[in-house]
């Protein structure tokens, strides 16, 4: 509890000298959320969550005692605008997801396949950024029931600065961090920064990672191992390897840690098939992302999007 | 602080009166040089390795020590890491690393590869047509000289000269050899001017080997003639939509497919950038133009070139030339970009002139980005330049202040090309045409006699295209 406490109290001090300096808008930003800024209260929000919503890792061992595995939803924030993302995440949060991981637009994803660069790409064109989606959290994460992960490419983080960017994401309640180019070696300072503001940053593994190295990866993560399923970019395929057995049992020898499977999870039989294979979390996004960004309107997306998270729910029980 | 103890040994290294000639007679053959750097790098905390410790006789025997023990620091750039101070590394997803590391074992074995070198050798003299002249420009050397007769000396090496055109075939040549070493038969490119994706198709289809160039969209419109070219070659060019559809795109396009079939594939970089091992081997496999370059000028004039100048937009062709000098301290080292409307139109590629340090494509370096760290798009009338990065070992010699980067414009770079054809009767690239735009700035600066060597990187067929547009002729 000290550590809500001091986020809260860190929060206070940040605001007090300078009121605007968290959400500097401009002309660019999303409109309806800067208009409704004043009526909410941001350091009251932000205390709420700090101290009722679980972190990443306490999220899985609380799924574990019950038996349970963890549904984790990925979409991109600003697609098709913010407010939409919004109200998704209240959608995914009633629907059963247990961690949500939302990503932050940027021009040049890498490991990210069509579907997810689309999104991207769209959602910049429409003006999102970090201090919009920032001001769309601190208002929607008091009001959800599950921790959110951020997933976001280095360069905007290293732009802001590392630790501004712990301390600024802590602040609107954010509990984990995947950032997907910036593998182990590099991780030095991303991890001295998160661990200092209690940010779980989450590292990946992959089918091509040899076995000593993934050991060093299972160590160094924190709130669950990011097992990549396959060989390739981030999008739907037809079935998952099954190779992701193997690496499953390889990874469940060394260590006790949750490992969530994504890239390429898509449908209710790819869950059913890793939980049957020992995994303890599902990540689906290309998927989701696709419904939002496909719908005609905010509602039919929405309307579908709550329809598809139940169903990947229901292989789940 | 790592990076301040690197600059104090550069300056240490280069305080260090070195004979330039135990360099230049080390080896006759271009990649010998390097792979005794590679034994040396490899070897470095145990004893100096006997090939460079030869070379080193010649010159002063107490300086030799010296000389050895020092020149191992300088050896170390990039560190372990794949680090140039702060800049370079590996920001990849996971996927890759296996593939890089896999890729740095193969490079560093190559030092002891004799067969490897002979093939490297052999393809680099009779199909590449090296070395490439160091030619005295005489009519543009005329053309700078001040009314009283006095003025530098403007020497062309002639990169364009090359099988294909271009400089960039030295490392596509010897990224291929490479690529057949670890099995791989499948090759894919990155491509902005079409330079790089021609220098690639050409030696896959030398080698038979499959080839897949990525290619922005916008690119392919503007170099129609070198997208011909490398369908004629035999090989596959997808065009890139996303993004800005130029070089970036087409960069993080082919990283995409690398992630995807990383088994079966090597991915064929064309520039000092991208992740640790590329900007070292690239910069590597093109040194050779320095090498050759210290070489010709002892032949020429019995000393060293005083001013090196080249463009710069990933930084492949001024590494290669400028590798060989950087402990030549004496030796001056003139990067020149695309400034496009103007450096301060927001309208340009001058990377390390207007910049920030980012990441992008794998490497920490100075980037073109916005408030939000979002890339932002480049613009050049060269394709080959517009590109919103660059290679980490510049910003590195550029915040050390060992090497100088400056900019000009689009309109200056086509007067220079026009200049060039008109006076010599070498019609440049429009990538080359932007180092020999800055002449007009550099020449009327330097004593009489200075001996200034521009790489002259690429021929300018590809761009007439573009030029009939903008230029009265």
């Amino acid at each position: 509890m000290a550590i809500a406490a001091n986020s809260a109290a860190s929060f206070l001090q940040l605001h007090q000298k300078k009121p605007h300096s968290l959400f500097r808008l401009n002309s660019r930003n999303f409109v309806s959320f800067s208009s409704k800024s004043s009526s909410f209260n941001p350091p009251m929000a932000s205390l709420s969550v700090a101290s009722s919503t679980l972190g990443l890792s306490e999220t899985f061992s609380k799924l574990k005692k019950e038996g349970k595995v963890a549904l984790i939803p990925f979409i991109t924030a600003g697609d098709p605008d913010l407010s939409t993302t919004a109200e998704a995440l209240k959608v995914l949060d009633s629907c059963g997801s247990d961690i949500i991981e939302l990503g932050v637009p940027y021009s040049d994803p890498l490991a990210d396949g069509p579907v997810i660069q689309a999104a991207a790409t769209r959602a910049l064109a429409k003006g999102t950024n970090l201090d919009a989606i920032l001001e769309m959290l601190n208002k929607v994460v008091p009001q959800l029931s599950c921790p959110i992960a951020l997933f976001t490419y280095y360069n905007p983080i290293l732009k802001r600065g590392v630790e501004k960017f712990m301390i600024t994401v802590k602040e609107v309640g954010i509990h984990g961090l995947v950032v997907p180019d910036v593998p182990l070696e590099e991780t030095e300072v991303l991890r001295r920064e998160a661990s200092k503001h209690n940010i779980e940053l989450v590292l990946l593994t992959t089918p091509t990672t040899p076995k000593e190295r993934m050991k060093l990866i299972v160590e160094a993560t924190e709130g669950f191992l990011y097992l990549v399923s396959s060989i390739g970019v981030t999008g739907a395929r037809a079935s998952v390897s099954g190779k992701v057995q193997s690496l499953l049992k390889e990874i469940k020898a060394e260590s006790n840690k949750p490992v969530a499977v994504g890239f390429g999870i898509s449908k209710p039989e790819h869950v059913k098939q890793v939980v049957g294979w020992g995994a303890d979390g599902v990540i689906v996004g290309s998927a989701m992302v696709k419904i939002l960004g496909e719908a005609k309107s905010q509602e039919e997306g929405l309307k579908e999007l709550a329809e598809f998270t139940k169903s990947l729910k229901a292989a789940l029980l | 602080m790592a990076f301040s103890s690197s600059t104090s040994q550069l300056h240490r290294i280069t305080a260090i009166p070195t004979n330039s000639s135990s360099s230049s007679s080390s080896s006759s053959s271009p990649f010998l040089n390097q792979s005794s750097f590679l034994q040396f790098n490899k070897l470095r905390s145990s004893s100096p390795p006997k090939s460079f410790a030869v070379s080193c006789v010649l010159a002063n025997q107490s300086m030799a020590a010296a000389v050895i023990d020092e020149s191992s620091s300088i050896h170390q750039r990039p560190d372990s890491l794949g680090r140039f101070g702060k800049y370079g590394g590996k920001y990849v997803p996971e996927t890759l690393m296996y593939a890089l590391s896999e890729l740095e074992t193969a490079f560093k074995a190559l030092a002891t590869d004799h067969e490897f070198q002979k093939e490297l050798d052999g393809i680099l003299k009779d199909y590449v047509g090296r070395e490439s002249p160091l030619y005295f420009a005489e009519r543009l050397t005329e053309h700078y000289k001040r009314p009283n007769g006095e003025g530098p000396e403007i020497y062309l090496k002639r990169e364009d000269l090359n099988h294909t055109g271009a400089h960039k075939i030295n490392n596509a040549v010897a990224q291929a050899l490479l690529a057949k070493k670890l099995g791989k038969e499948r090759i894919i490119a990155e491509t902005g001017a079409g330079q790089h994706g021609v220098a690639t198709a050409t030696v896959c289809a030398r080698f038979g080997l499959q080839c897949i160039i990525y290619m922005g969209a916008q690119d392919m419109e503007r170099q129609a003639l070198n997208v011909f070219r490398m369908k004629l070659l035999g090989a596959e060019v997808r065009p890139v939509h996303s993004g800005t559809a130029t070089l970036k795109d087409a960069t993080s396009e082919a990283i995409r497919d690398w992630v995807t079939n990383v088994e079966t594939t090597h991915y064929i970089l064309g520039s000092v950038a991208g992740p640790h091992p590329y900007p070292m081997m690239v910069r590597e496999f093109h040194a050779v133009i320095g090498k050759e370059t210290r070489k010709q000028a002892l032949e020429k004039w019995g000393g060293r070139p005083d001013v090196l100048v080249a463009c710069v937009g990933g930084g492949s062709n001024a590494m290669g030339l400028f590798h060989e000098f950087v402990d030549d301290k004496d030796v001056r080292l003139i990067g020149v970009e695309a400034a496009g409307f103007g450096i301060d139109s927001g309208k340009h590629a001058a990377t390390l002139t207007k910049g920030e340090v980012g990441v992008l494509h794998g490497a920490m370096s100075y980037l073109l980005q916005d408030d939000d760290g979002q890339i932002i798009e480049p613009h050049s009338i060269s394709a080959g330049l517009d590109y919103p990065g660059v290679g980490p070992e510049h910003s590195f010699l550029k915040d050390i202040g060992r090497a100088e980067y400056y900019s000009v414009t689009d309109e200056e770079a086509l007067e220079a090309f026009k200049r060039l054809s008109r006076l010599e009767g070498i019609i440049p690239a429009l990538e080359t045409s932007h180092a020999l735009a800055y002449l007009e700035k550099l020449c009327p600066t330097l004593p009489n006699g200075t001996k200034v060597v521009l790489n002259c990187s690429g021929r300018g067929d590809k761009d007439v295209h573009t030029a009939i547009k903008h230029l009265q002729v």
